[in-house]
């Protein structure tokens, strides 16, 4: 029975890898591939819980592909079915069919329809390997799809600033998570000495087993969690970045800001509950973050005065009800829950449009002139002054701006002497010297490797911060950040005496990517001889098969899943020891700002308004 | 702008003259884009609001050759074309310039210069640090009923409320005590604060107009909420003046913030002179070129349009003897259509076309309401008001759209309860779309049982100043108006119908845009009612006979509505019919129902969800899925492909397959010799047609900046207009699907009539010979006698004769529609190809 499993990953993909490869206006096709690839995966799921059901409702596990196994380290492809993965599959299913059926419609005839459709079933495949994942590491190919896929949907509208603008900012904070998770994977295979699957986190004895002498480390990793599924689903101190995702499409926010992306979060803290259950103090900090960002939230759903903003906090305050009933153990009732608010604010999206009509029909009959307070009272005053708050939605950007980014930016602002000729030079010496270092083996003592770990990977950080603040040339901000790429492995490398097959892994992605990247930009050049990271040139209105090519080439150098790169990230990062608190932190910043510095070159260069105006472009502020 | 001293008055003025002056969308009046400009000649005028703002004017070059190369511009009219603007001898030169000369088409707008130098000098993305802010204020203040918590200091104007709220707040907007303090201390002077932000008086007039024009969409909402307060239910006192002071103050905030406190104001940092802003622009060869190709391809498509009306002009359509019925509709395009098919399943009747309000301008009340909607075009301000009462059916509710789903306890219930019925409901507007309280139902505009108050009591009845209903003598005198512009005085038919139209669509802001813009954007039924209540009235009918209109007793009117989104009708008051004229009704309706049947299949052919070679039945009933289908954002396709305007009789065009692309205006000269009806049926062709043409234009060739970009992203904001996202500019215009199957031309006016009388006619008002003389609307006369066509240019009327000799007779209009193609891409070059050429019916 378990074996069925794989089918509802493996039909999305299929579906998607053929959706890939039809042409752009056979409309019909497209849109029927999406709508029977869902169709099945939801009946299917269907008939299955109910075969699942008589057969006594077991808790299946099954692991289903190796994809890479050594002594220590091994990556598999692990599916797990119980009744948290039956609601969110059915749900899922049903949701992702109707909202295809719908804009099979809805999107008749618009430029992106193909991209659409396939963007929706890269979506459903990342959320249906989320939902049957049987370990972290599989559930983190899903998560990691699922991000991409925010960011192509919430730049739907490639030619106009706000959508690229905040796709950027979307993806950010989901890198951040998706870095805690990767931290959270680190920890967890550190503490078991082996990548552990989810029905080893649900038997309580093993549990039981390791957390007394690992306590500050079992909360470290469940932090790491709960700060990855604050991040995905909108939590304090992320929430803004949910009514700035509506961007695209309303059939695609409806889906995914709606509904089912958001909740992910609360999928992964029912997951992994035995993990952190008898740990009081993630039990508090759970239940306070979901109290506080409902409380916060419903504040500002009060006062948004458009839509689906109003609607996006509303969903945020369930959330956070949501996390709150997982954390108290109310699993049944947070499924509930999420199954009630997902339905509820999918359609309420939908129908966004209609609000226009029926509420000014409403109030030709039912209008009341409102009445002002016009008392002057301290009472008044915290009112008015949570209104104001409330309106600028408590500062939540600001505050993540300047304690989140802005150190990074003003850090990496201050690296770009690193782009001088001679520290070029400098760097290239010290790099092979680490090279010659790794190789000649017997010269080395601990310390002296200890000490140029640590330096490489704060020379890779800097070098990816600074490719991060750049502002000119987007070869070289490119190049930088692949140089960086190459210390960070390096400075592991020497860390743990990689077997340089994994350094092989790793970098094989990498060295593809940034050939062909480079050599797309270079020929973007030829254009007009401006590629500056200075605004964004909207090349793919002109160049948009380059534009695909070097999305790829992206995709390939942060290690999206089906890179090698993917895998090797997951392995260099298994060479951390745990007590390298600063190795280990210096290469999670990295990895966060490798992906958003090139999300960053991609989106500069090829998104945004396209900077001829011998054609309508878009206003900046549309 | 040689203004070194700044006028704040003057340049107020000025940016309330240029920036976009679309209302709250309830009301959707179509209006010319670029009416700024209107003063000007056409061209003129488009290559400057060009130059200035950065739009696209016409079709891109590459777009108008590719035209040419797939035949949609004949090649003959473009070369008369060139010979008429540049000479015989020129024309090989100037084509060979329109096909294959190379162009710099690269416009850089002068709007924006000296605010770029935020960015290019000081590294400060001031829109980015100000606009989100600034524009959830304004909409959190504007807003009508989406928000829960209400901006809560008062309604006595924006900066008022706003720094009473400051005063009032242990928290402020501002992020520094300087803009605060600026607030507070209160008497604020724009100048004053553009001496801070700005500094050199000489660039204060560019700096507003780039800060405004960078959110050109919310700065109109504010210009025309100021100038018309009443277009908002709720109303709010705001005016661009506050917004621009509290947007100075942002800005002085942001730049503290930023910058520390001492920062120069940012002339200190500009080495340009100031731009003159709205000097003339020179004309171009580019200008030149594009004016010539935009003329080619609107008389490709005039030409044809005249050639069949030249043959229609020579076959005879004879009367019958004794009329079955008169049906008026609106003047409306879609409407044309229609007209057709009825008059094809009953060839004794007679259509007439005249405005949708028919001459009868009122406010209405419907019964409960709170308060007046208009009913006429939107420039008369009406004396009257009719009150719907007795009507017995509830207003119902849609439980899912309650906001109580947004706050924290009762979105904790209604996601555990509602949310399982918003799957349900999900699954039914899917599968089976039904109309419901959440869709803008053109029928419950006015309750079919409910009663008016017509008749005016006594004088002595009013209202807020408005008297309660007509008297005999003002019935009367509408009722003969409308008559006799039509040309109806003689001839009655038993039964002479009133037919206005309205629209239902589901999940559409702009649902208003599909109404009667006679009717400022609301169905016209109950203007169908009340003037055929008038024209009943025994007391009138006399009084008309007095004045030589003699009405059969027998001859009764009825008022109806036509839904042109589902294609259904609605009649009303037909218990006052004789039994006679009710057998004959309800005979009448068997054919109206007929009619719609050809209606719908003739519109499915545009649809992709409707399979148009399937049976009449299925197609209607598809049309009225559509209407009602949240998933739809194309329920209609409302004046998209307008391009005509017929003022005269029907024998014009009634064998003519115009597709749906004619406003039609019956008249007849012979009773109106010197054109003093013309005068009065000719007043509203400019600002309605002309607006409705010129505003499908210009979104048309530039749908990012002059129209709303697709509906798909779209959110509404505060109940008043739509955005993209959350922190977006508002979008004013019209949306991509409305505007998709338009071909970008100028209305063509077509009056029957002798020239002198219609010059005389088009002269007798400034602001209607404006439309003319400048060329945003054509002009052609048919003489009456000898039927040729005389064309108006710079002042005079000159004889036109058509270059295309026939145009193509189809026997079978269900084969023609059920052959004919969907356009590929919405690209011109492919949509233009779904509109069918001009054909004669046999």
């Amino acid at each position: 029975m378990s074996q069925i499993l794989q089918l509802f990953v493996l039909l999305p993909l299929l579906a998607f890898l053929a959706s890939m490869v039809i042409s752009k206006n056979k409309e019909k096709l497209i849109s029927g591939i999406a709508i029977t690839t869902t169709g099945i995966h939801a009946t299917g799921s269907l008939i299955f819980i109910v075969y699942w059901i008589i057969n006594g409702y077991p808790v299946l596990d099954i692991k289903h592909l190796v994809l890479y196994k050594t002594a220590a380290f091994e990556f598999v492809i692990n599916f797990y079915f119980d009744k948290t993965t039956a609601v969110f599959a059915t749900v899922g299913g049903i949701i992702t069919l109707l909202v295809s059926i719908f804009s099979r419609y809805y999107l008749h005839r618009d430029e992106g329809f193909k991209r659409f459709f396939n963007t929706l079933l890269l979506f459903f495949l990342g959320y249906s390997l989320i939902v049957f994942s049987g370990n972290f590491e599989t559930l983190f190919i899903g998560w990691e799809i699922l991000g991409f896929c925010s960011f192509l949907l919430i730049a739907f509208y490639r030619d106009r600033y706000l959508p690229v603008k905040n796709a950027l900012k979307v993806i950010s904070i989901y890198r951040l998570g998706d870095v805690c998770l990767m931290l959270a994977m680190w920890m967890c295979h550190h503490l078991f000495h082996a990548n552990i699957t989810f029905s080893q986190i649900h038997d309580e004895a093993f549990i039981a087993d390791h957390l007394p002498q690992h306590t500050s480390l079992f909360i470290f990793t469940s932090v790491m969690i709960v700060v990855a599924t604050a991040a995905k689903s909108a939590m304090l101190p992320f929430s803004s970045w949910l009514p700035r995702a509506m961007e695209g499409p309303t059939t695609s926010s409806a889906v995914f800001y709606g509904s089912l992306s958001v909740h992910l979060g609360a999928f992964l803290l029912i997951r992994t509950y035995p993990f952190w259950e008898n740990i009081l103090v993630v039990k508090l900090l759970i239940i306070v973050l979901g109290l506080t960002s409902s409380i916060i939230a419903s504040s500002i759903a009060r006062v948004q005065s458009t839509v689906k903003t109003q609607i996006a906090y509303s969903s945020i305050t369930q959330i956070g009800l949501i996390f709150i009933e997982v954390a108290l153990g109310f699993h049944t009732l947070a499924l509930i829950h999420f199954a009630g608010n997902a339905f509820l604010r999918t359609y309420q999206l939908l129908v966004s449009p209609s609000v226009l009509s029926y509420e000014i029909h409403d109030m030709v009959f039912n209008y009341k002139p409102p009445i002002h307070d016009q008392s002057t009272g301290t009472l008044q005053k915290i009112k008015n002054a949570i209104y104001v708050l409330s309106i600028k939605e408590w500062n939540i950007d600001w505050f993540l701006y300047h304690f989140l980014w802005y150190p990074f930016k003003w850090i990496g602002s201050k690296m770009h002497f690193l782009g001088k000729p001679v520290s070029i030079i400098l760097l290239a010496i010290v790099f092979l010297f680490g090279v010659m270092s790794f190789t000649n083996q017997d010269g080395r003592s601990l310390h002296l490797e200890n000490f140029l770990t640590h330096v490489f990977s704060l020379l890779g950080l800097l070098l990816v911060l600074s490719s991060f603040t750049k502002r000119d040339d987007a070869r070289r901000a490119w190049l930088f950040v692949i140089a960086g790429q190459c210390f960070v492995t390096l400075s592991i490398v020497i860390d743990d005496n990689v077997d340089l097959i994994e350094a092989f892994i790793y970098l094989s992605g990498i060295t593809v990517g940034a050939v062909i990247g480079y050599i797309c930009l270079n020929r973007i050049k030829q254009v007009d001889n401006d590629i500056s990271l200075n605004q964004f040139h909207g090349y793919s209105y002109e160049k948009p098969k380059i534009a695909f090519i070097f999305l790829l080439s992206c995709l390939a150098l942060i290690g999206f899943p089906f890179t090698p790169t993917f895998l090797g990230i997951d392995l260099l990062f298994t060479h951390i020891h745990r007590d390298q608190p600063i190795l280990v932190a210096l290469t999670s910043f990295s990895f966060i700002f490798i992906e958003i510095a090139i999300l960053r070159i991609y989106a500069r260069i090829f998104m945004g308004q396209h900077k001829k105006n011998n054609h309508p472009i878009a206003y900046r502020s549309s | 702008m040689s203004h070194q001293h700044f006028d704040e008055a003057h340049v107020l003025h000025e940016l309330k003259h240029y920036l976009p002056s679309q209302t709250p969308l309830k009301d959707f009046i179509h209006h010319n884009s670029l009416h700024a400009f209107q003063h000007m000649k056409f061209f003129d005028a488009i290559f400057k609001a060009s130059k200035i703002f950065g739009f696209q004017a016409t079709l891109q070059l590459t777009e108008f050759r590719e035209l040419h190369q797939i035949g949609r511009i004949n090649n003959e009219v473009l070369e008369r074309i060139i010979a008429e603007k540049k000479g015989v001898q020129q024309v090989q030169l100037w084509k060979e310039k329109l096909l294959h000369k190379k162009y710099d088409t690269h416009n850089s707008p002068r709007i924006g210069a000296i605010r770029a130098h935020w960015k290019n000098e000081y590294k400060i993305d001031l829109d980015n640090l100000v606009q989100p802010l600034l524009f959830r204020i304004l909409c959190s203040y504007l807003d009508q009923g989406i928000s829960i918590w209400k901006f809560p200091a008062g309604n006595d104007g924006f900066l008022s409320s706003i720094t009473r709220l400051e005063q009032n707040s242990f928290t402020s907007f501002f992020k520094t005590s300087r803009a605060r303090q600026l607030l507070l201390q209160g008497n604020l002077q724009i100048g004053h604060l553009l001496k801070t932000v700005v500094g050199d008086e000489a660039y204060f007039e560019q700096y507003l107009f780039d800060q405004q024009f960078s959110h050109c969409g919310w700065s109109g909402m504010v210009c025309a909420v100021e100038a018309m307060p009443g277009s908002l239910l709720d109303r709010k006192t705001i005016s661009l003046h506050d917004l621009i002071v509290f947007e100075l103050l942002l800005e002085i905030d942001a730049l503290e913030c930023e910058l520390g406190k001492n920062w120069q104001p940012l002339s200190s940092h500009v080495k340009t002179q100031p731009v003159e802003l709205l000097a003339g622009v020179a004309p171009t060869e580019l200008s030149v070129v594009f004016a010539l190709w935009q003329e080619a391809f609107e008389w490709s498509y005039y030409d044809q349009v005249l050639a069949g009306i030249s043959a229609e002009k020579k076959r005879e359509h004879p009367a019958p003897k004794q009329r079955s019925f008169q049906a008026m509709f609106c003047i409306d395009e879609r409407e044309c259509s229609l007209r057709r098919h009825i008059e094809f399943v009953d060839p004794a009747c007679e259509t007439l076309g005249t405005p949708g309000f028919f001459t009868v301008e009122f406010f209405m009340q419907p019964q409960n309401a709170k308060f007046y909607d208009k009913l006429c075009p939107a420039p008369v301000t009406p004396k009257y008001l009719i009150k719907e009462y007795d009507v017995k059916k509830e207003r119902k509710h849609e439980l899912l759209y309650t906001n109580k789903t947004h706050t924290f306890f009762g979105g904790f219930i209604s996601t555990l309860t509602l949310g399982f019925l918003a799957a349900v409901r999900l699954v039914q507007t899917i599968f089976r779309p039904k109309m419901s309280p959440a869709i803008s139902n053109a029928f419950t505009h006015m309750n079919k049982e409910g009663k008016l108050t017509i008749e005016n009591k006594s004088l002595e009845d009013r209202e807020n100043g408005l008297q309660i209903g007509f008297t005999i003598d003002e019935m009367t005198a509408r009722v003969e108006g409308l008559l006799r512009g039509i040309g109806l005085v003689k001839d009655f038919a038993p039964i002479v119908y009133a037919i206005a139209h309205g629209s239902s669509s589901a999940n559409n802001p702009h649902h208003g845009a599909h109404d009667c813009g006679a009717c400022s954007g609301r169905p016209g039924s109950v203007n169908s009612r009340v003037l055929s209540f008038m024209a009943n009235h025994p007391k009138v009918r006399e009084l008309l006979q007095e004045r030589g209109i003699v009405i059969p007793t027998e001859t009764q009117f009825v008022g109806g509505l036509h839904d042109t989104a589902a294609d259904q009708m609605e009649f009303y008051d037909e218990e006052v019919l004789t039994k006679e004229n009710a057998e004959r009704h309800k005979k009448n309706i068997e054919l109206f129902e007929k009619a719609l049947d050809l209606n719908a299949k003739e519109r499915s052919r545009r649809f992709a969800s409707i399979n148009t070679k399937k049976s009449l039945r299925h197609v209607r009933k598809e049309i009225l899925k559509r209407s009602v289908s949240m998933f739809e954002p194309r329920p209609e396709l409302g004046h998209g492909t307008n391009t005509l305007c017929i003022i005269g009789s029907r024998q014009l065009t009634k064998g003519l397959f115009l597709d749906r692309r004619a406003f039609l205006n019956s008249y007849d000269y012979k009773t109106d010799p010197e054109g003093k009806l013309l005068t009065g049926i000719m007043r509203p062709i400019g600002p309605v047609c002309g607006g409705i043409n010129l505003e499908y234009y210009f979104s048309r060739v530039d749908n990012y900046k002059l129209g709303a970009g697709t509906k798909l992203p779209h959110n509404v904001m505060g109940l008043i207009g739509v955005a993209n996202s959350s922190d977006g500019d508002l979008r004013p215009g019209l949306p991509l699907q409305m505007i998709e199957v338009h071909d970008p031309v100028r209305l063509m006016t077509i009056v029957e009539h002798y020239p002198e009388v219609v010059l005389k006619v088009i002269q007798s008002a400034p602001e209607m010979y404006e439309w003319y003389i400048n060329e945003w609307v054509h002009i052609i006369a048919i003489h009456p006698e000898t039927h040729q066509f005389f064309y108006f240019k710079n002042g005079v009327f000159t004889q036109y004769v058509p270059l295309v000799k026939k145009v193509n007779t189809i026997n079978d209009l269900i084969v023609l529609v059920e052959d004919a193609k969907e356009m590929e891409t919405n690209n011109i070059v492919h949509a233009t190809q779904e509109n069918l050429p001009v054909y004669s019916l046999n």
